[in-house]
């Protein structure tokens, strides 16, 4: 039988991480894990509200989790990392009695907080396991050398996060490990891109995003592999301002990783929507389809 | 090194941030690695371990007035760091807060970001990208900043020109409307 999870996409998936969220159904499926969307979902708030409210914060976030609860799901899974810690954030506001009579109010509907927020990295390396991922493979990505970029705050703080390592995660190198492909050490995996500062001050994504793509790029690296919307547009869809705003010359596809958990399950490249990203990959997977023929 | 007069020391500001962060600010002892980890220190006019310092000596307007609490973008490296287990971030967020609150906040335009998307998850429940783009744009004055993003873009599922309100948009009406009413705004 099929693990049964909330699943709970986040704004970005609807829109321009659309990809994102077609490969992590497609490849939860496909490993056995059951997806069932939080029923009218809404924004859990992400960073501006934050610094409006901490209560407005947490209120945005729990509206998603007592539906998830009165769906009677126990595990929430977010792929985005800033939807997660706003999740984890509720229910750690929720264990606090005080807290708790305050969001009741807010949200006008029970919730108790008697359930778990993971990211689907996290349900992929710990529920599913590297082996059993392993085992799925059909098309290993020979060839490929894939640089995993965590970003911020998918293990940070390791309090909140309860996931991998903080200052080194491990987690998606091992399972592009497990897909065949080469992972060279990257040192840049925690390094921030500019998050939310795209719109309000672009200059400082652009400076800190080049950073992150020459340290891949130094290391050899035909792509980079990310978890998170935000990462994925900084590096990809500004990658042509950067190259305008410092001089540089980068083309480096940015990746989901569960788009090439897909790829080498045996889906097509368009399958994993591997057609909707800024920098395109054609030279990455012909590259593949070749070693593949060896 | 900048000598400072502190004259005042506000200490209910130092209570305020206390009680509202949740974390003992004097625990800090000026270590600096807050400062040597934080990917963003480069743009800022105050550096993060001075503005716990500040904080320790109560020092209200300049703290709630420095542009770096606006350009912290809670990578949590800091709270991470700490040796002393102080929640660093969350005192940003703190003071983002109380600058907020008391009118004091230098950067408008970050601010403004943060507004006009919570005004459009109030509006339709989840965020609406294009709008928020268009709306924030046109508000300080550079309708066609980004414009290049627009071709990579397009025809691939990504833009959506309407928004599509959620069901439950009145509850999540609702929690804006209690919070603003609570907050006395």
């Amino acid at each position: 039988m099929a693990d049964r999870y909330a699943y709970y996409p986040g704004c970005s998936l609807q829109g321009t991480a659309v990809e994102y969220d077609i490969s992590s159904r497609a490849v939860a499926r496909a490993l056995g894990i059951e997806l069932i969307e939080v029923e009218d979902w809404s924004c859990c708030g992400s960073t501006p509200a934050h610094t409006v409210d901490q209560l407005l914060y947490g209120a945005l976030a729990a509206r998603n989790l007592a539906i998830a609860e009165a769906m009677g799901l126990a595990t929430v899974v977010a792929p985005c990392p800033s939807c997660l810690v706003a999740l984890k954030n509720a229910l750690a506001m929720v264990q606090e009695d005080e807290r708790r009579k305050e969001l009741n109010e807010l949200l006008e509907l029970p919730f108790k907080g008697e359930l778990q927020a993971k990211s689907l990295l996290q349900v992929i390396f710990e529920d599913v396991g590297v082996e059993v991922l392993a085992q799925k493979v059909k098309k290993p990505l020979k060839g490929m050398r894939l640089v995993p970029y965590y970003g911020c705050i998918l293990t940070r703080p390791p309090k909140r996060a309860q996931f991998d390592d903080p200052e080194n995660p491990i987690s998606m190198d091992r399972i592009l490990e497990a897909l065949g492909a080469e992972v060279p050490d990257f040192p840049f995996k925690t390094e921030c891109c500019g998050a939310a500062f795209g719109l309000p001050k672009r200059e400082l994504v652009l400076t800190l995003s080049a950073k992150v793509l020459e340290m891949a790029q130094e290391v050899g690296a035909d792509a980079i592999v990310v978890a998170c919307p935000l990462c994925q547009q900084n590096l990809d869809l500004r990658q042509g301002q950067i190259n305008s705003h410092c001089g540089t010359y980068f083309e480096l596809p940015v990746l989901y990783f569960t788009q090439l958990i897909g790829l080498a399950m045996g889906f097509s490249p368009n399958e994993m929507g591997m057609d909707k990203h800024a920098v395109k990959a054609d030279r990455l997977l012909e590259k593949w389809q070749e070693e593949s023929r060896g | 090194m900048e000598i400072l007069d502190i004259g005042f020391i506000d200490k209910d500001f130092i209570k305020a941030v206390e009680q509202e962060s949740g974390q003992e600010i004097s625990r800090c002892y000026q270590c600096g690695n807050c400062t040597a980890g934080c990917p963003l220190s480069f743009s800022y006019d105050i550096p993060v371990h001075q503005i716990m310092r500040l904080i320790q000596v109560g020092q209200k307007e300049k703290v709630l007035r420095s542009h770096a609490i606006w350009l912290c973008a809670t990578c949590e490296t800091c709270t991470t760091r700490c040796p002393c287990e102080v929640d660093v971030a969350r005192v940003m967020d703190t003071l983002r807060i109380m600058a907020r609150r008391e009118g004091m906040v230098s950067e408008r335009g970050i601010r403004r970001f943060y507004d006009a998307f919570l005004e459009s998850v109030k509006r339709h429940g989840r965020l609406f990208e294009v709008g928020l783009l268009l709306r924030y744009n046109l508000q300080r004055g550079r309708p066609f900043a980004d414009a290049d993003l627009a071709p990579k873009l397009l025809g691939k599922g990504k833009l959506h020109f309407l928004p599509d309100d959620i069901k439950g948009i009145d509850a999540v009406r609702g929690i804006f409307e209690r919070i603003t009413k609570k907050m006395g705004l």
